[in-house]
C-alpha cells in the first residue's frame, strides 16, 4: 500500500475539533463530562491516597473492629449511592437536552443525499438531481442536509467527526442523519462499523462550499461525460468497453450502465480514489487499474490484464471524465 | 463469640442422601431448567422481534397455522406431564407399580407427540430455507422436540431401573428430576402452542 | 462447650478416602476442586499470554502508518482471536479458577457439589479452546470481530470455515460455562459449614453466586444467537439475512448476552477485592450488606443495558433514553462498592503494604477511570462519536485490565501461597505492580484521546496525515511494557516456587476460612468441618472446632461432606462425593468429537461423537454399587 490522501488536505478528524452544530453539541457535552469526571476522579484519588500516606499509628496487626454502622451508611449511601445519582441525574438531564438539540431539523428535508455503503467504498446520490458519485459528499455551507443511508451488503456506519456522530448504514433497513457544517472546508469521513478486510480503506471526504459553488458542482455533476475528444481518449474508451470495465461501472452519457462499482462519469473531478484509499492521481489510477488487489488487499474490484498501452488509453480516457 | 451448639447442630443423624429440595442434585436440575427456560425465551423473543420487523412473518399466503394437530399434541403432552406425575406420587408412598405404570403411559404419550411432530412436518409444504417465519418455525418446534427426545432417554433409563426395582421410597431422586423435566419439557409446549399457533389467530390482520 | 477433636486415625482415614496416588490415571480422572482449580488458573492464563501476542502483534503493525507488517486478513483474525480468546477463554474461566480452588474453602467444604461436572467444565473449557485455535492452525481462524456482526459473519460474506470455528467453539464453551456456573449455585447454597447463614456469607461468594446466575440466564441469548448463526450457514435458514430476517436480531441477542457478560468477567473480581482488602486493612470491610446489595443490583441491571452497545443503530430515541438512563444507573452499584473499598482503605487499623494491596489501589484507580469513560458512552449524543472508535478501546481495557486483571493478580500473590505452600518475591511483586500499572496507563490513556481524534477500531492501518502515528507509537510501547510486567510475574512464580518463604496456614493472618487449613490444604480440605459464628471467623475469637456436631462434622469413614440449609446453613445432610473417574474427560472428549463434526460438516464423526456423548453420559449417570437399595 502506497502513499495515500497526501495531496488532499483534510484537517484532523477531530470529533474534538467540531465544524457543525451537531458535532460542536455532542463535543460540549464531551467536555461537561470530563470536567466533572475529572473534579469526581480528583476526589476519589483524595480520598484514596490521603489514609495511605498517614503512616500507621503502630506495628500492632491484631485485626480491628468492624466499623459503627452509621459511618459505614455515611459513606456508602451518601458517598456511593446519593453522590453519583444526583450527578448522573444532572448529566442525564444535559444528555436529554443535548438529544434535543442534535434532532435533525425540520429544514434539512431540503436538500437529501443517499449514501449507499458498499464493501469498501461509499455510492453518494443526489435524488432528483441525476447525479451518482463516489467517495465525495458535497454539501452547501451553513445548511442542515438529511443524509439518507442504507447499505448493499453489510453493516457500515457513516462517520464525519467534526460535523455529526455516527450512524450506521444497515441492510434492508433505511436510517437518516444530517449534517451541517458551518464552514467551507474539506471534512474527512469514514466507516465506523468493521465491515470486513478493508475496513480501514473505507473513507470519504465531505466538501463544504459556499451554495452558489455548490449549485455549480451539482449542474456539473449532472451532466453526463462529454464525448471522448482526443485521440487517447477514443482508444482508451473501447479499452473501457472490451476489458469488460462497463459491466460494472456506469458513464452516464454513455452506453455503459454497470451498476456494482462506482459511477465514473466525472471521476476525474474526484479528490480520492477506491474508497478514499488514494489520491486520484494518474499515478495512482493506473496502479489501481493495473493492481488492485496489490493496492487495496481484498478489494472486490478485479484485476483486469491488459497491455500497457492499452492501460495508458484507459487512464487518458477516465481522466477526461471530468 | 461462640457458636449455639443446639442452634447449629441438630441432635438426631443426619439422612444420609435426600430427597426433594433439600438434595443437591434437585437444585442442579431446577438450574438446568431455568437456562434452557432462558433458551427458549430467547427463541420467544425472537420470534416477537421478527413478526414485528419483518412484513411478510407468517405462513404461505397469509394462511393461518393450522390447530387440529397441534392441539392433539397438546393433549398428549399434558396426558403425559399428568402420568408422570401420578407415577411419582406412586413411588412417594413406596408403590412401585404405580412408579412403572405411571412412567410407562408418560414415556408413550411423550413418543405418541414426537410421531405426530414428524407427521405435521410432512404436510408442511415449505422448508426451514423458505424464509425467517419457517426457519424459526423449524428451530423453535425441532429444538423442543430434541428436548422431549432427551426427556425421553431419561424417561427410558428411569424405566429400566424403576423395573429393576432401584428405587424406594426415600430414595428416587432420578425419578423426580426425570419428571421434574418433563413437566418443563411439556410447559415449554404450552407456550410454544400459545405463541406459534394460537396468537397468529389473533394478532395478525 | 466441646471442642471436636479429629480422633485417631482419623487423618488416615481421611487420606485413604481422598488422597489418589500421584498416578496419570487419577491424574485425568481427578475430580478434586482444588486440582480442577489450579488447571483452570494455569489454562487461562495461558491463553491470557496466547492473547497477549496477539495484541502485541497488532501493536506492532500500528506502530507505523501504512505498515505491511501483517496483512489486512492477518490483522482481521488477530483482533477477533484476542478478543475472543480474552473474553471467553480468559476472562471468565480465570475467576472460575478461583472460584472452583477457593470457594469450597471458603465455605469450610471438602468440594464442590458436583465434582464430576466440575471436572468436566475444565476439560470442555480446555477442549472447546483447543476447538477455536484448530481454525487459526489450519489458516482459518474467526474474522468477524468477537461481536461477530451479521450480515457481514453469514454465509454470503464469510463462505469460509472461520466463523464456523467461533460459532461451534463458543456453543461448546457455553456448556462448560453454564455448568460451571450451576456447580457454583448449588454449592454455594448447600455446602456452607454450620453457622455460615447468608448474611456471615463472604462478598466473594455473593459476587460468584450473582455471576453464576447471570450466566445461568445470560448465557442462553448466545446460545440462540450462535444456533440461529450456525443454522444460517450451513443449512440455508434465514434469521439475520436483510432480506428475509433482521440483522439487528444478532445484535439484540448479543448484547443481551454481552452486557452481563461483562459483569459475569469483573463481579467475581470485586468480590475477591472486597476479601483480600480487610487483610491489609486490618478491619472488616465497610459496608458489608450494601456491596451484596450492589453486587446483585449489578448484576440485574446488566440485564437491562443492552442497547447502550446499538445507540448508532437508527433504533428509536425514546426507546436509546430508557437504556441511557439505565445504562447510568449501573454506575451507582459500582460507586456504593468502590465507597466500600475507600472506607475501608479509609478507616485501615494500618495498612500492609504488601503487593496484594498495591494491585488493588491500583485497580481502584483503573475502575474509576474506566468507570468514567463508560459514563461517557451511556450519553447517547456522546456515544455516536466515541462509539467504534479507540476511545472504546480504551474504555473496554480500563475496565477488563482494570477491574478483572488487577484484581486477578492482587488475587494470585494473595492466594498463591496458600496453593503451593511457599509466598511470591515481594520485590519482584512491586517491580511487577509498577511495570504493568505504568505500563497499562501509557498504552490505553493514549486511546482515549486517538478515539476522539477519529482513529475508529478494527482498522490494520491508518493514514500518516491524519496526526494519530505518535500516539499509536506511545500505545505500542505501553503495551511492551505492560507485557514486560505480566512477564515478572510469571519469573517470580517459578522462582518462589522453588525458593520462597514458606508460608504456613496463614501468612496474611486473614479471616476467612481457607487460612485455617495447612498450604497447601490437604485433598479434603477440612478434617473437621468448622462451624462459624460472623463473617471473620478467624477474627473473631471463636473455635471453629467448637459447637457440637461430633463424628457427624468429622465423616472420615467415606468420601462424604456436609450438606446445609440455603438460608441458615443448618446441617441437614452428608452428601456422598463421587470418587475419581473418566467419565467426565470421557464425555468432554466425545463432545469434542461431535463438534469437530459440526465444523467439519462430517456426518460420520459427527454421529461417533454424538453416540459416545450418549454412552458417556449413561456410564456416568448410572448407579455405582452403594447407591443402590439394599
Amino acid at each position: 500500500m502506497m502513499a495515500l490522501l497526501q495531496a488532499v488536505t483534510v484537517p484532523q478528524p477531530s470529533a474534538l475539533d467540531p465544524h457543525g452544530p451537531a458535532a460542536a453539541r455532542e463535543a460540549t457535552l464531551w467536555w461537561v463530562m470530563l470536567a466533572i469526571a475529572t473534579v469526581i476522579f480528583i476526589l476519589v484519588l483524595y480520598l484514596l491516597l490521603r489514609p495511605l500516606f498517614r503512616r500507621p499509628v503502630d506495628g500492632d496487626t491484631t485485626p480491628g473492629e468492624a466499623m459503627p454502622p452509621d459511618v459505614q451508611r455515611r459513606w456508602l449511601v451518601w458517598g456511593g449511592a446519593v453522590m453519583p445519582a444526583a450527578v448522573l441525574f444532572v448529566l442525564f438531564l444535559f444528555t436529554l437536552t443535548t438529544l434535543a438539540a442534535v434532532r435533525m431539523p425540520a429544514r434539512a428535508g431540503d436538500l437529501t443525499i443517499e449514501v449507499i455503503g458498499h464493501r469498501w467504498w461509499w455510492e453518494v446520490r443526489y435524488p432528483g438531481r441525476g447525479v451518482v458519485t463516489a467517495d465525495e459528499l458535497h454539501i452547501p455551507v451553513g445548511r442542515p442536509v438529511r443524509i439518507r443511508l442504507s447499505s448493499d451488503d453489510v453493516i457500515h456506519s457513516f462517520w464525519v467527526p467534526q460535523l455529526a456522530g455516527k450512524t450506521d448504514l444497515i441492510p434492508g433497513q433505511g436510517n437518516d442523519t444530517w449534517i451541517q457544517a458551518s464552514q467551507a472546508g474539506t471534512y474527512y469521513g469514514k466507516c465506523g462499523e468493521y465491515c470486513g478486510r478493508q475496513h480501514a480503506h473505507m473513507a470519504f471526504v465531505v466538501v463544504a462550499q459556499a451554495p452558489g459553488e455548490f449549485d455549480q458542482w451539482l449542474a456539473r455533476e449532472a451532466l453526463g461525460a462529454q464525448a471522448a475528444g482526443d485521440s487517447g481518449a477514443v482508444v482508451g474508451q473501447k479499452v473501457f468497453r472490451d476489458r469488460g470495465c462497463a459491466f460494472c461501472h456506469a458513464v452516464r452519457g454513455t452506453p455503459y450502465h454497470g451498476d456494482v462499482g462506482p459511477d465514473l462519469t466525472h471521476i476525474a473531478s474526484r479528490r480520492l480514489l477506491a474508497g478514499g484509499s488514494f489520491d486520484n492521481t494518474r499515478g495512482m489510477l493506473a496502479g489501481w487499474i493495473a493492481n488492485p488487489d496489490v493496492m487495496k488487499p481484498g478489494t472486490l474490484m478485479p484485476a483486469v490484464e491488459m497491455p500497457a498501452d492499452e492501460l495508458q488509453a484507459l487512464v487518458d480516457y477516465l481522466q477526461t471524465l471530468k | 463469640m461462640s457458636i449455639d451448639a443446639a442452634a447449629v447442630f441438630p441432635h438426631e443423624p443426619l439422612p444420609d442422601r435426600l430427597k426433594g429440595a433439600r438434595a443437591t442434585g434437585w437444585w442442579g436440575m431446577v438450574w438446568l431448567i431455568c437456562t434452557e427456560a432462558m433458551l427458549f425465551a430467547s427463541y420467544f423473543a425472537s420470534w416477537i422481534f421478527l413478526s414485528e420487523t419483518i412484513r411478510a412473518f407468517g405462513e404461505e399466503g397469509g394462511r393461518y397455522p393450522p390447530l387440529g394437530l397441534p392441539s392433539l399434541m397438546t393433549v398428549l403432552l399434558a396426558s403425559s406431564s399428568i402420568a408422570a406425575w401420578w407415577g411419582e406420587k406412586g413411588i412417594e408412598k413406596g408403590d412401585q407399580g404405580r412408579l412403572r405404570i405411571g412412567l410407562a403411559i408418560a414415556w408413550l404419550a411423550g413418543a405418541a407427540f414426537l410421531v405426530c411432530q414428524v407427521i405435521e412436518y410432512g404436510h408442511k409444504s415449505l422448508g426451514p430455507d423458505s424464509g425467517a417465519y419457517h426457519s424459526l418455525f423449524y428451530t423453535i418446534t425441532t429444538t423442543h422436540g430434541v428436548h422431549l427426545a432427551v426427556g425421553l432417554l431419561m424417561g427410558a433409563v428411569v424405566q429400566v431401573r424403576a423395573w429393576l426395582g432401584h428405587f424406594t421410597r426415600e430414595r428416587h431422586l432420578a425419578v423426580q428430576n426425570t419428571v421434574l423435566y418433563l413437566h418443563f419439557v411439556d410447559g415449554v409446549w404450552m407456550v410454544i402452542f400459545l405463541l406459534v399457533y394460537v396468537s397468529p389467530h389473533f394478532w395478525r390482520r | 462447650m466441646s471442642t471436636i477433636e479429629a480422633g485417631p486415625g482419623v487423618e488416615e482415614r481421611l487420606r485413604t478416602n481422598w488422597e489418589p496416588p500421584e498416578t496419570l490415571y487419577f491424574q485425568l480422572a481427578s475430580v478434586d476442586h482444588k486440582k480442577i482449580g489450579k488447571r483452570y488458573l494455569i489454562t487461562a492464563f495461558l491463553f491470557l499470554l496466547v492473547g497477549g501476542v496477539e495484541a502485541l502483534l497488532m501493536r506492532m503493525q500500528l506502530s507505523r502508518p501504512e505498515n505491511t507488517l501483517l496483512t489486512p486478513e492477518q490483522y482481521d483474525q488477530l483482533f477477533t482471536m484476542h478478543g475472543v480468546t480474552m473474553i471467553f477463554w480468559y476472562a471468565a474461566p480465570i475467576l472460575s479458577g478461583f472460584g472452583n480452588y477457593l470457594v469450597p474453602l471458603f465455605i469450610g467444604s471438602r468440594d464442590m457439589a458436583f465434582p464430576r461436572l466440575n471436572a468436566f467444565s475444565y476439560w470442555t473449557f480446555l477442549l472447546s479452546g483447543i476447538v477455536l485455535y484448530t481454525g487459526a492452525l489450519i489458516g482459518m481462524a474467526p474474522d468477524g470481530g468477537w461481536f461477530a456482526y451479521t450480515p457481514l459473519t453469514g454465509p454470503a460474506f464469510s463462505p469460509g470455515l472461520n466463523l464456523d470455528f467461533y460459532a461451534i467453539s463458543l456453543l461448546f464453551l457455553t456448556i462448560s460455562t453454564t455448568a460451571g456456573a450451576i456447580n457454583f449455585i448449588v454449592t454455594i447454597f448447600k455446602m456452607r459449614c454450620p453457622g455460615m447463614s447468608m448474611s456471615r456469607m463472604p462478598l466473594a461468594l455473593w459476587s460468584t453466586l450473582t455471576m453464576s446466575f447471570a450466566v445461568v440466564f445470560g448465557m442462553p441469548p448466545l446460545t440462540a444467537a450462535l444456533v440461529f448463526l450456525e443454522l444460517e450457514r450451513r443449512w440455508n435458514f434465514h434469521f439475520f439475512d436483510p432480506l428475509s430476517g433482521s440483522p439487528l436480531l444478532w445484535q439484540h441477542l448479543f448484547w443481551i448476552f454481552g452486557h452481563p457478560w461483562v459483569y459475569i468477567v469483573i463481579l467475581p473480581a470485586t468480590g475477591l477485592v472486597s476479601m483480600m482488602l480487610p487483610t491489609f486493612c486490618r478491619r472488616p470491610i465497610v459496608g458489608h450488606t450494601y456491596i451484596v446489595l450492589a453486587t446483585i443490583a449489578t448484576g440485574m441491571a446488566g440485564f437491562g443495558v443492552w442497547v447502550h452497545h446499538m445507540f448508532a443503530t437508527g433504533i428509536p430515541v425514546l426507546s436509546t433514553t430508557f437504556f441511557s438512563a439505565a445504562s447510568l444507573t449501573v454506575s451507582i452499584p459500582s460507586g456504593i462498592q468502590i465507597f466500600g473499598w475507600l472506607a475501608t482503605i479509609w478507616h485501615a487499623k494500618r495498612h500492609v503494604w504488601r503487593t496484594p494491596f498495591y494491585f488493588i489501589v491500583g485497580f481502584i484507580v483503573l475502575f474509576v477511570i474506566g468507570g468514567f469513560s463508560g459514563v461517557m458512552t451511556a450519553a447517547i449524543p456522546a456515544d455516536w462519536q466515541e462509539t467504534d472508535t479507540y476511545f472504546v478501546v480504551a474504555h473496554i481495557h480500563y475496565v477488563l485490565i482494570g477491574i478483572n486483571l488487577f484484581p486477578v493478580m492482587a488475587a494470585f500473590y494473595y492466594w498463591l501461597p496458600k496453593m503451593t505452600g511457599r509466598m511470591l518475591d515481594e520485590r519482584l511483586g512491586r517491580w511487577n505492580f509498577w511495570v504493568m500499572f505504568t505500563g497499562m496507563n501509557i498504552a490505553f490513556f493514549p486511546m482515549h484521546v486517538v478515539g476522539m481524534l477519529g482513529m475508529t477500531r478494527r482498522i490494520y492501518t491508518y493514514p500518516a496525515h491524519l496526526g494519530w502515528t505518535w500516539l499509536n507509537q506511545v500505545e505500542t510501547v505501553g503495551g511492551f511494557i505492560f507485557a514486560a510486567g505480566v512477564l515478572i510475574f510469571v519469573a517470580n512464580y517459578f522462582i518462589s516456587r522453588k525458593n520462597g518463604v514458606r508460608a504456613g496456614p496463614n501468612p496474611w493472618q486473614a479471616s476467612s476460612l481457607e487460612w485455617s487449613v495447612s498450604s497447601p490444604p490437604p485433598a479434603w480440605n477440612f478434617s473437621v468441618i468448622p462451624a462459624v459464628a460472623s463473617r471473620e471467623p478467624l477474627w473473631d475469637g471463636t473455635d471453629l472446632l467448637a459447637g457440637g456436631g461430633g463424628d457427624g462434622r468429622v465423616l472420615s469413614h467415606e468420601k462424604k461432606t456436609l450438606g446445609t440449609t440455603v438460608l441458615d446453613a443448618v446441617p441437614d445432610s452428608v452428601l456422598h462425593m463421587p470418587e475419581d473417574t473418566l467419565y467426565p474427560l470421557g464425555l468432554s472428549v466425545a463432545l469434542t468429537v461431535l463438534f469437530y463434526g459440526l465444523v467439519f460438516k462430517s456426518v460420520p464423526v459427527f454421529a461417533v461423537g454424538l453416540l459416545a456423548t450418549f454412552a458417556a453420559i449413561v456410564g456416568w449417570l448410572w448407579p455405582k454399587p452403594g447407591e443402590l437399595p439394599e
